[in-house]
């Protein structure tokens, strides 16, 4: 993964930062599986390998291949990567172990879920029924979430392209 | 985009059924094995997504057009949103699903069965429509490029 994460930022063909995109999120969907996380992998592998590769070949087909030469130099966005890497890492020092059953995240509702899940929803699969009842309201956040994303995506393409219809050509469509 | 290509045409038919059952698998297993709406929905969607792509979105919009996809996108909240209504007004709290069957456990599962449905339509349609709004601008840049296929000052 790390070797995949050089090779986007070393290569200036965009084509190219789109495949080792898809590659990055096809890793990450075998970690995720090797977490014992398959829905969250099958996830990963559909939309970051898949769907959000297609769309961005899309984009590349509007756009120019190249990646455009730079016109400041990128000492201030690297300044708040590393704080913001830097302040997650710290964050991690405090977690407990990974998979330690007396850790705090194993002790609070889990228990609960693992021994009453079952025969409360009839749902052997426990993400399952957390998801889909006990944390009902979070989960209709989420399709909320996409809903107005989708819906948001929509209107700001829908909008441009009226706006480039009332305008008359010469526009390459690069945006 | 690449409609001359007999390989990928012909193995994407092959492929194209295997994936749309193995996204119902997921939605409907969801409760016995991993998965669930949100898995089987973008796996639905890619399914379609990939016929696009090999078959020219023209022909994908025959497959699920347009306007089913933009109907189907409030479609699934309102499920979702619905089912905890229903609960609400079969005297119980806002998404509690108990109530939906002749016994609690029953109606959970229902309940369960019925959101993750809701979810499928949500997510499988709004990819889906993102996927036609780009298509859509990149095949209208190619007829614009077509119409005038000189002077493209590159940099």
């Amino acid at each position: 993964m790390v070797v995949t994460v050089i090779g986007i930022i070393r290569a200036h063909n965009l084509f190219a930062v789109v495949m080792l995109g898809g590659v990055y999120s096809f890793l990450m969907a075998t970690v995720l599986v090797i977490l014992d996380a398959v829905d969250v992998s099958m996830t990963e592998a559909a939309v970051g390998a898949g769907i959000s590769s297609v769309l961005l070949l899309a984009v590349l087909h509007l756009v120019r291949m190249r990646e455009a030469p730079l016109r400041h130099t990128p000492v201030i966005p690297m300044i708040v990567c590393l704080l913001t890497g830097g302040a997650l890492v710290y964050g991690t020092v405090d977690l407990p172990p990974f998979g330690e059953a007396g850790g705090p995240q194993n002790q609070h509702v889990a228990p609960y879920y693992i021994e009453n899940a079952e025969h409360e929803t009839h749902s052997p699969n426990i993400v399952t029924a957390v998801l889909a009842s006990y944390r009902g309201y979070d989960t209709l956040g989420e399709v909320t979430v996409i809903f107005t994303a989708g819906i948001g995506v929509l209107v700001l393409l829908a909008a441009r392209r009226r706006r480039e219809d009332d305008e008359d050509e010469q526009k390459g469509g690069a945006a | 985009m690449m409609r001359d290509t007999i390989i990928l045409r012909v193995v994407v038919k092959l492929l194209l059924p295997a994936i749309l059952i193995f996204a119902l698998y997921v939605q409907f297993h969801g409760d016995y094995g991993p998965g669930g709406g949100f898995q089987a929905g973008v796996a639905a969607a890619a399914a379609i997504i990939l016929y696009g792509m090999i078959f020219g979105i023209p022909a994908a919009k025959q497959v699920v057009p347009p306007s089913v996809v933009f109907v189907m996108i409030p479609l699934g909240v309102l499920i979702y949103a619905g089912t905890g209504v229903a609960g609400l007004l079969l005297g119980d709290n806002f998404l509690d699903y108990s109530p939906l069957g002749s016994k609690p456990v029953y109606g959970q599962h229902l309940g369960i069965l019925i959101v993750e449905f809701g979810v499928l339509v949500t997510v499988s349609s709004t990819m889906l429509a993102i996927f036609y709004a780009f298509g859509g601008r990149a095949d209208e840049a190619d007829a614009a490029e077509e119409a005038r296929k000189d002077g493209e000052g590159g940099s």
